[in-house]
């Protein structure tokens, strides 16, 4: 049996809100009975675009995390839901009837990932769910994906063995893994909003003058193993990523022809660039 | 012509006009829409032969009879000088040609009343007109109609009169394939379908905005017999009125200017878009109607490309690109030889290509795949930055140009550059070299010399120059990668501009791999397809002030027209010239190099000041420098009238005297190219993926009583006699057939197809066929072969097609043109040189403002489209945030920066300097270095707290802030996308803020 999932890559989404654009041009003043009642004109997103920044210039990095309703097959709204308001369908969607789901906002407080809104005014929880009503319709795929240019969202209807091996294949990941609701929303590239990293820039002066160390070996070593290994490009630049927040000490170490050319220790927070740091001071 | 032949000539006419009535009565039996335009009118129509036989027809309540002979007074006569021409016209309705000729020879005429001429002639056009069947059934009771805007072209889902959704459309298996690219043991093939920028993404919101002018409107204490009280503009309400009496307003003041002042009074003035489709345009529908009147044209400055057109032009020519460089073919060379793309000022991800949706991101993402080396220099931390990555380099803003000298000096110093090519297609380097070198003032540019002035450390200089100089290197420069938008803008846009044309020619422009570009442009597309952009004029029939001349005038007869009306204004003067009566400026003329030395002078001997100004479109406010001039000027008494034909009430709209309701491009029929530019943009569609021409479906009736533009010029004509000329007797609708009938659409799908589907897909280009790579030609000494009609013929020094536009037909270091004009110009020296801006951090008269705000084209707007109006946009964080119930604009601002000024994530602040003041709400960021904080342009809302024009907006309007002074003396050229401020926190305290008026009438 084929289900629907989707596929969300950090490191493509660039924040131009196309999707929740679509969500909104789909759903406001709309209502597609059996489906869902019309979206609130405002403050409603039912596709959120968070942003993270890392680090602080020249080495910064921005990051884009699309949340939405995650679909999942053990889903804490179905729990909820009193009379059957919130089901599960066989392709995989959550659906939450319009009509049956009035007035149950314990519905909408019982998502982990904070991703079914309460209308207040029709006093119904609301989500977006997968656009169904155009699958259903013979869509090829929901308004999000179709509209999106950066290759951030990608639906993809596969059995869950295919998917399984999509996830392991491309490294997804969970959003809130101790959610434990087995989501169907799939995140690429997740280190760029949850991780951190450690960079600096390698200079040299001589005689007044500064110059960029490019090739310069880095490596980053923690408790006395090393956890990450770069190089610095033209500009003296390095960035070692994927590193766990509030991590703790790490050394980093500067080689320059294969000998050590400085170190240094760093607690690390949250991401941070070192600086420039000059091999000649 | 025999007798015999004139006997069966005119009984063919009689004939047909015998089945005219018969197809009207059929018609109208068949047809409701057609019944009920029946009704509209009643009246008797005579067609007829010139002192010959015809036949008249009765329109009664919707009954038509008719009956041979001549109707003793009738009120519509249309006569032909002969049968034969009359069975002509009416059986070759594609003729255009034999009607803008019977027209022109008076052979043709249409007599009585314009309103009923005009009614009785669509009426015609309508029993055609009205058997055409528009749109696709989608199933579920919507049909799926075709439109396009701004933010690409898009599907229509209309369902009970009502529009559903707008999705960008998705390809079928009858739409042509893609084209694709070699490079790299990779191809790279872009997806079957189109995208859309956010604003085109919004655009229902905005149809239904409650912002919308349902009515026409007069500001209540505005009597044209009586008082008038301009003062009160911006201040009084509205109240609403009739069609006829909004039109009898304006057609007589029209009337009493020209009478009372004489030629020159009433001036037009429009923004760069309003709508999108080729027939109702500024440069179609309107320009036809502004040279019928005879209007003094308010003369742009070239808003986008300043620093190309004022200076790069006179290094490389290019003065028909607005000083830009070509592009064809970048795009596969960019992937297959380059090694390097350097970013300079460039964010394609947030400008959209203007027009181009989110076409290139695809494309910029491959750059990637193909493991090509990314630098980034903006003092933004970028959209395209933090899509693709890469080295940020972050001048401060209007620095940049100290930065690409001190790249040439290490370039210069450590040999790095094409001598060869320097040698064999330049001239004047020398010159150069010894001002970079400091040979000439004693001043060497170094890039220690920079850090000073950009803030950029030496040691990024040299890497960047060495990484340049060992790779082959592309230069983005501006959103478009070969100008346009970014850094030319701003106060020392032309000196940066100048001095990208110099880095790219040390390096040898036009050999494989090193070019301009940042693969926004220059996809390989057909470009021998022809279909008219909106640049060639529509229906304007002008041939002065449109690029209709190109191609479409051929192709598209009509009648010509032309403004005896000579008199300009130089936009960024315009309130000096209505409040002091005297401006001046440079002309935007992309004719020749030489044409921007004409000085233009306001007024112009002979002809009146101006009294009346007819705004169209967007808005004044919030999109010009130092803003509150213009609302001044809107309240100045020397202006005695203003009417404003606008979508919505927001802007400059809220100061007219009457409000002219026009409806958006989905309420109305047209037709386009998606970014199909042509004029100085020839070719724009080389932004997409996929060319994609479009049948604007009038998918729903316009809301309320807004009409479309055709249909008020063409209202405001009927009461000056001049309807006839305007729409050559023929329709909205009509015009639409005309364009698609002159393109080549004809050759590839029926108009019955396309009206249906509503869009076409041009295919792409056979490979063996695609257009060579722009400047190659150049770099190997061929002549010019790259498909765009530039520079004109006589602009050729040596032979046609050889060299460039300048006057040694080679890339000028050394400027001949500037030599020619003004040899001892201060502020634009005859090669590229570092002047700090006047207005520069701790300058003179400054110290008091120590902020560089940057204020870009906006991301998620394009101008003031889709902002305020209620819509969509406005819930996106970044671009504006709800504080207290009201949505407010957002100020980019170091942390270390808001902190030291005590502000916190969304604290309201206002902006301010010796100007004027705003306020916005802060957002904390690291996207630019300190001292530099970031707001877009182009706010649609005006919402003074105090005296319109002497008070604190709190919509957004940041331009209120920006300086109006010329980049130089010798231009007509903004500098406004920097400018210094200081910024404090701001709550409103004691002061009562008004409600925000929205509405137009409740």
């Amino acid at each position: 049996m084929k289900k629907w999932n989707l596929i969300v890559d950090v490191a493509n989404c660039t924040n131009c809100n196309l999707c929740t654009l679509a969500n909104q041009d789909e759903h406001v003043g709309n209502e597609f009975e059996g489906y869902s009642a019309p979206m609130p004109k405002h403050h409603h997103r039912w596709i959120d675009i968070l942003s993270r920044e890392r680090g602080s210039g020249p080495l910064l990095d921005v990051a884009y995390l699309p949340v939405l309703c995650q679909h999942c097959d053990d889903a804490p709204c179905i729990e909820a839901a009193e009379n059957g308001a919130v089901t599960k369908r066989a392709d995989g969607i959550v659906h939450i009837d319009p009509v049956k789901a009035k007035g149950q906002k314990a519905i909408a407080d019982a998502c982990p990932y904070d991703a079914v809104r309460w209308n207040e005014e029709l006093q119904l929880p609301q989500h977006w769910f997968f656009d169904a009503h155009l699958l259903d319709r013979g869509w090829e795929e929901p308004r999000c994906s179709q509209v999106c240019a950066s290759g951030a969202l990608k639906a993809v209807k596969v059995t869950d063995e295919e998917m399984a091996e999509i996830k392991s294949r491309e490294a997804l990941r969970e959003l809130k893994p101790e959610a434990a609701t087995r989501p169907r929303v799939h995140y690429k590239n997740l280190h760029r909003y949850t991780h951190e990293f450690i960079g600096g820039t390698i200079i040299r002066t001589v005689d007044g003058v500064s110059d960029c160390v490019a090739d310069a070996g880095i490596r980053l070593e923690n408790s006395g193993s090393v956890v990450g290994e770069t190089v610095t490009d033209a500009f003296g630049e390095f960035k070692i990523d994927r590193l766990e927040p509030d991590s703790g000490p790490y050394s980093v170490v500067i080689e320059v022809d294969g000998e050590e050319a400085k170190r240094l220790d760093v607690e690390l927070g949250e991401s941070v660039y070192l600086g420039r740091i000059d091999l000649a001071a | 012509m025999n007798r015999i032949g004139e006997r069966l000539s005119t009984f063919a006419f009689l004939t047909l006009l015998y089945g005219i009535g018969f197809a009207m009565r059929f018609t109208a039996s068949r047809y409701p829409e057609y019944r009920a335009r029946l009704r509209e009118m009643n009246l008797t129509a005579q067609i007829r032969v010139k002192e010959g036989p015809g036949r008249y027809y009765e329109i009664r309540y919707g009954k038509v009879s008719s009956r041979s002979g001549i109707h003793r007074n009738p009120d519509v006569v249309v006569t032909f000088k002969t049968a034969q021409l009359g069975v002509r016209i009416f059986t070759r309705p594609d003729d255009q040609l034999g009607r803008v000729n019977a027209a022109k020879s008076f052979s043709m005429t249409l007599d009585g009343p314009e309103e009923k001429a005009i009614w009785f002639m669509f009426t015609l056009e309508k029993l055609l007109h009205v058997r055409w069947r528009h749109g696709i059934d989608a199933g579920n009771g919507e049909v799926r109609y075709c439109n396009m805007a701004n933010g690409g072209p898009m599907f229509v889902y209309v369902k009970d009169g009502k529009i559903v959704r707008m999705t960008p459309i998705s390809f079928d298996d009858k739409d042509a394939q893609p084209w694709s690219i070699e490079a790299r043991g990779k191809v790279f093939t872009p997806p079957r379908k189109t995208s859309l920028a956010p604003h085109g993404q919004n655009v229902k919101s905005t149809i239904y905005s409650p912002d919308r002018i349902l009515y026409p409107m007069k500001r209540v204490d505005f009597d044209p017999n009586g008082e008038r009280n301009p003062e009160n503009r911006g201040v009084s309400g509205y109240e609403r009125i009739s069609w006829d009496e909004a039109l009898d307003i304006v057609a007589n003041e029209i009337k009493r200017q020209k009478t009372e002042h004489g030629p020159g009074s009433i001036a037009c003035s429009h923004p760069s878009h309003h709508a999108w489709g080729n027939i109702g345009y500024y440069l179609s529908a309107l320009r036809k109607f502004e040279n019928a009147v005879g209007m003094t044209e308010v003369h742009h400055n070239p808003d986008s490309w300043e620093g190309w057109y004022w200076g790069a032009a006179h290094h490389w020519g290019g003065s028909m690109r607005v000083g830009q460089s070509e592009t064809y073919g970048t795009v596969e060379d960019c992937l297959k030889d380059a090694e390097m793309v350097v970013f300079w000022s460039s964010n394609p991800e947030s400008n959209s290509g203007a027009y181009g949706a989110l076409e290139g991101t695809v494309r910029r993402q491959w750059l990637n795949e193909a493991g090509i080396k990314l630098v980034h220099i903006d003092p933004y931390f970028n959209d395209s930055i933090q899509l693709l990555g890469g080295k940020w380099i972050a001048p401060r803003p209007t620095s940049s140009p100290a930065l690409a000298i001190a790249i040439a000096y290490v370039w210069i110093t450590e040999g790095s550059y094409d001598k060869d090519y320097i040698e064999t297609h330049t001239h004047g380097f020398e010159t150069w070299r010894d001002y970079v070198l400091g040979t000439s003032d004693g001043i060497p540019k170094s890039p220690e010399w920079q850090e000073s002035e950009t803030g950029v450390p030496a040691s990024d200089v040299r890497a960047l120059a060495r990484e340049w100089a060992s790779k082959k290197t592309y230069l983005g420069a501006g959103a478009w990668g070969n100008g346009h938008g970014g850094a030319c803008r701003n106060a020392t846009g032309i000196q940066w501009a100048r001095t990208m044309v110099c880095l790219i020619a040390m390096q040898g422009l036009g050999k494989p791999g090193v070019n301009m570009g940042n693969l926004q442009w220059g996809t390989p597309l057909d470009f021998n397809f022809y279909f008219p952009g909106y640049a060639d004029g529509g229906m304007s029939g002008d041939l002065a002030k449109t690029s209709m001349s190109v191609a479409l005038y051929q192709r598209m007869p009509q009648l010509p027209s032309v403004n005896t009306n000579t008199q300009v204004i130089p936009r960024m003067q315009l309130p000096e010239a209505i409040m002091e009566g005297k401006a001046e400026g440079y002309a935007w003329d992309g004719k020749s190099i030489e044409a921007q030395f004409q000085k233009i002078t306001y007024p112009k001997p002979g002809f009146s000041p101006v009294h009346m100004l007819w705004k169209y479109g967007g808005s004044l406010i919030a999109t010009m420098p130092n803003s509150n001039r213009y609302i001044n000027m809107f309240r100045h008494p020397n202006l005695e009238f203003m009417v404003n034909q606008n979508i919505w009430f927001e802007g400059d709209t809220k100061f007219a005297d009457i409000v002219l309701p026009a409806c958006t491009n989905f309420e109305r029929f047209d037709i386009s190219e998606w970014a199909g530019l042509g004029g100085y943009a020839h070719h724009g569609e080389q932004q997409l993926n996929h060319r994609v021409i479009t049948f604007q479906h009038k998918c729903i009736e316009p809301l309320g009583e807004s009409k479309s533009d055709f249909w008020i010029f063409q209202k405001i004509c009927e009461r000056l006699g001049l309807a006839t000329y305007f729409t050559e007797g023929v329709g909205e609708l009509g015009w639409v057939r005309r364009q698609f009938e002159g393109s080549d659409l004809p050759k590839h799908i029926s108009w019955k197809e396309f009206i249906r589907r509503g869009y076409f897909v041009v295919p792409a280009e056979k490979e063996e066929l695609r257009a060579p790579l722009s400047w190659n030609w150049f770099y190997e000494g061929r002549k010019k072969d790259v498909p765009e009609p530039m520079p004109l013929p006589s602009d050729y020094t040596e032979e046609y097609l050889k060299g460039l536009q300048t006057q040694t037909g080679k890339i000028e270091f050394d400027c001949e043109s500037l030599k020619r004009f003004d040899p001892l110009s201060p502020d634009r020296p005859s090669i590229a040189k570092y002047q700090r801006p006047a207005e520069s951090p701790n300058a003179k008269g400054y110290e008091d403002f120590p902020l560089q705000l940057v204020s870009p084209h906006p991301r998620f707007t394009f101008h003031t489209q889709g902002d305020g109006k209620d819509s969509f946009l406005n819930d996106i964080p970044d671009h504006r945030v709800l504080v207290d119930g009201y949505y407010y604009w957002i100020l980019r601002i170091h942390p270390e920066d808001a902190a030291v000024r005590g502000i916190r994530e969304h604290d309201l602040v206002r902006l301010y300097n010796a100007r004027g003041s705003v306020i916005c709400a802060a957002k904390l960021t690291h996207r630019m270095l300190r001292g530099v904080v970031h707001a877009y342009g182009s706010s649609a809302v005006y919402d003074p707290i105090g005296e319109p024009g002497n008070s604190t907006d709190r919509g957004g309007c940041v331009n209120v802030l920006s300086s109006s002074r010329s980049q130089i003396r010798k231009a007509h050229s903004m500098g406004a996308s920097c400018c210094l401020i200081e910024v404090e926190k701001w709550s409103a305290g004691e002061i009562a803020l008004p409600e925000p008026e929205h509405r137009a009438v409740a």
